[in-house]
């Protein structure tokens, strides 16, 4: 076997020449809670962002580039973002950053990637906090001052109820914002909130705030919170004999909700970023490419949001025609008409997104799409 | 006044499960005077036995339910019989490290590891593959003790101070944690109904039958363990080596026999706590046990540790007192004032609302 080692030896140089020939990738970096309690937002993200760079890879890449895409998990537990963010910036050189979800955990990574001058695109963080941090941090969604105004507009015209109760949870930056926006607009519209009671992340018994609600004599009850508490919530309502109906934002959007929460969860209603039953070919192309990719898997608004995301930041890479931070930033805050699923891309001043929210009804065990609200 | 005694309820519902678990940390307290930090873990290891085993028995019928119940409260109890064994034991006694049979038993688990890798259906591979893994490892170090080889690697000398064996219930309680998430992952699972569910309506009241089923549960298995300690002999060795080990020893006590009992006894109580959580909150996780724990943990410290009918009286406090103020204009400060009247009892009774102080002689 000796003839073997001349053999090794030539092909480990003809690898060494090719890596060498071959640009160095362009690294991105991803944080998202792929584990723990909010696991399926990170997971529909990462999904939807994976298939964004396959997509761009095959295509060539950016500035003669592949793509290399490094994804961190940050467990869904709170501290870890920051940790993550600031791994991927300082060992892997990132040049921007993607994520997350969440607006609570996106507000631990924004300053980092502030400080560090590296770009950061959230997917779906909705509070409005997020871009504040600085001029680095952008997001492809709507925020949530608009996503309270069509919940509060959409319990006024279309659930006909003056009186709502509103559950939210104290731990959560997205929560509590949300509820504060729904507040403002419905009860300046003429509505009541006749019962406003708090929770806990990671609490599991509701039936307390609940009877109180009971008692206060709501025709509707508003629940700005994530899936896992949400469908608890309405499942334990129920069982309080809470017959209203129960409406929440973007954060319900996850398989989990029906899973945990059943048939409580009839008559319901949520605001989201995204409907795969929108019949516009762009979303049907991509709800096709994602099955296809991903074994049959239907993608939800975090992975179109992701999908976005990712496309948007690999345009801005185009157009800067440079990774560098600011010049990167800058190419991203000039984001005009992008065409993505989600619907059309404009970053505003402050580096926000304008689009349009889809209202889904939870009907016969399944999500139906009610109707698309505009800016 | 509906609203009232709706949430009184709720409270009491909140607070037997609080009980349940309290009992387990208030008998191990009892007997070894420390605190068996894992106990929260296997509550949570109870409810995942409760999410395989619920699958097996048909939903919503009362035999299937109480089986389910059954197996998990076993099967905990042999996890805290092991727990012990394993990690606390050899820091409370002299104990000789033998080589063949630490050998034996990482060579039975590991084939079986090895040969159960497709043999289970996907579902219940992780399940039925700890379990076998375990029972190989188990059945290996048996026969290598039967053979009476040794090596024997090293002997400790027991008598560690408490705080030793406390940092490894905390050791052993992360352990669970952490490779909870690792096999059964970390998002939520949605546990079966496996008891009848119905709600009853009593005036303006709504009842629950899970809620009264928890109730009903904890106040028997309170009864049982009264009885168990007080009427029977294995109970009264029980106090004996709580009041002092060596002189039950001495009487012809076995130490052993009454400490593997008591954490048997305990998790048993877990594991029945495990099911009875997740029948109300059907979303389980391998983190779930933290704050239950705790508060039970809490729960325990303010009926007085040590003390049975303390811990199920601290445990009712505590889920009441939390409902009243979560149903309440301060449901932002739910914890903080929960816990603040703690402190306040704690400050005019500090050994605990039934405990009694004990003269330490020194």
């Amino acid at each position: 076997m000796k003839f073997l080692r001349p053999l090794a030896a030539l092909l480990f140089s003809a690898l060494v020449g090719l890596t060498a020939q071959a640009a160095t990738p362009i690294k991105i970096g991803e944080y998202g809670s792929l584990t723990g309690k909010e696991a399926s937002f990170g997971q529909s993200s990462h999904k939807g962002i994976v298939l964004a760079f396959e997509e761009l890879n095959a295509a060539g890449g950016a500035l003669g580039s592949p793509l290399q895409l490094v994804t961190e998990d940050n467990q869904t537990k709170p501290g870890e973002s920051a940790t993550v963010a600031k791994k991927l910036i300082t060992r892997d050189k990132v040049v921007a950053l993607l994520g997350e979800v969440a607006s609570g955990r996106s507000l631990e990574a924004a300053p980092v990637a502030q400080k560090a001058r590296v770009p950061m695109v959230a997917p779906a963080a909705t509070n409005p906090k997020v871009t504040q941090t600085g001029n680095y941090v952008f997001r492809v969604c709507f925020i949530d001052p608009f996503q309270g105004t069509v919940m509060a507009k959409f319990a006024k015209e279309d659930l006909k109820v003056t009186k709502v109760a509103v559950l939210s949870s104290v731990s959560n930056a997205y929560s509590v914002g949300l509820a504060k926006f729904f507040r403002e607009t419905f009860t300046a519209g003429g509505g009541e909130i006749v019962a406003e009671k708090n929770f806990s992340e990671g609490d599991k018994d509701f039936r307390a705030q609940l009877t109180a609600v009971k008692a206060s004599g709501a025709e509707a009850v508003f629940v700005p919170s994530y899936y896992t508490e949400a469908a608890l919530i309405v499942r334990q309502a129920r069982e309080l004999g809470i017959n209203v109906p129960f409406f929440g934002g973007d954060g319900w959007e996850a398989p989990q909700l029906l899973q945990i929460g059943g048939d409580a969860l009839e008559g319901c209603y949520y605001s989201t970023h995204f409907s795969p039953e929108n019949q516009d070919p762009t979303v049907q192309q991509f709800v096709a490419k994602f099955k296809e990719r991903w074994n049959g898997e239907t993608p939800d608004a975090f992975a179109a949001l992701g999908y976005d995301a990712a496309y948007v930041l690999v345009d801005a890479i185009k157009r800067a025609g440079s990774t560098e931070g600011p010049k990167l930033r800058a190419a991203l805050a000039e984001t005009k008409d992008f065409a993505g699923v989600t619907g059309v891309t404009t970053i505003d001043k402050n580096r926000d997104a304008s689009k349009p929210a889809a209202i889904l009804a939870i009907k016969g065990g399944k999500l139906t799409f009610l109707k698309t609200v505009a800016p | 006044m509906t609203e009232f005694l709706q949430q009184l309820l709720n409270g009491l519902s909140l607070g037997a499960v609080y009980a349940l678990i309290a009992l387990g940390y208030t008998m191990v307290y009892g007997v070894l005077r420390f605190i068996n930090f894992a106990h929260s873990d296997v509550f949570m290891v109870g409810a995942f036995i409760g999410y395989y085993a619920g699958r097996l028995v048909p939903e919503g019928t009362i035999w299937g339910g109480i089986a389910v119940l059954l197996t998990a409260m076993v099967g905990c109890s042999l996890l805290g019989m092991r727990i012990e064994k394993t990690a606390y034991r050899p820091l409370r006694e002299p104990i000789e490290f033998n080589l063949v049979t630490i050998l034996a038993a990482l060579i039975g688990g590991g084939a079986a590891f090895y040969l159960t890798r497709d043999v289970f259906p996907s579902d219940y591979a992780i399940a039925l593959r700890i379990i076998s893994c375990w029972a190989a490892a188990e059945a290996a170090s048996w026969l290598a003790r039967r053979t009476g080889l040794k090596i024997v690697l090293q002997r400790t000398r027991g008598g560690a101070p408490t705080l030793n064996v406390l940092i490894t219930a905390i050791g052993v309680s992360l352990l669970l944690e952490y490779s909870g998430q690792l096999i059964f992952g970390a998002a939520p699972r949605t546990f079966p109904a496996i008891f009848p569910s119905l709600n009853f309506h009593v005036g303006g009241l709504t009842i629950s039958t899970n809620q009264l089923c928890v109730i009903g549960v904890a106040a028997f298995l309170l009864v049982v363990l009264q009885f168990i300690v007080f009427r029977t002999r294995i109970g009264t060795a029980m106090r004996a080596v709580s009041m002092n080990p060596k002189a039950a020893a001495l009487m012809g006590v076995n130490n052993d026999v009454v400490i593997a009992f008591t954490f048997a006894l305990g998790s048993a109580l877990a594991g029945a706590g495990g099911i009875l959580y997740a029948v109300n909150y059907p979303s389980i996780d391998p983190l779930m046990g933290v704050m239950p724990g705790l508060k039970a943990f809490v729960a325990a410290i303010l009926g007085g540790i040590g003390n049975i009918p303390g811990a199920a009286l601290g445990g009712l406090l505590l889920g009441t007192v939390e409902t009243f103020v979560a149903g309440s204009e301060w449901s932002t400060y739910k914890d903080a004032i929960a816990f603040a009247i703690l402190i306040v009892i704690l400050l005019f009774r500090p050994a605990g609302l039934l405990g009694r102080f004990t003269i330490e002689k020194v």
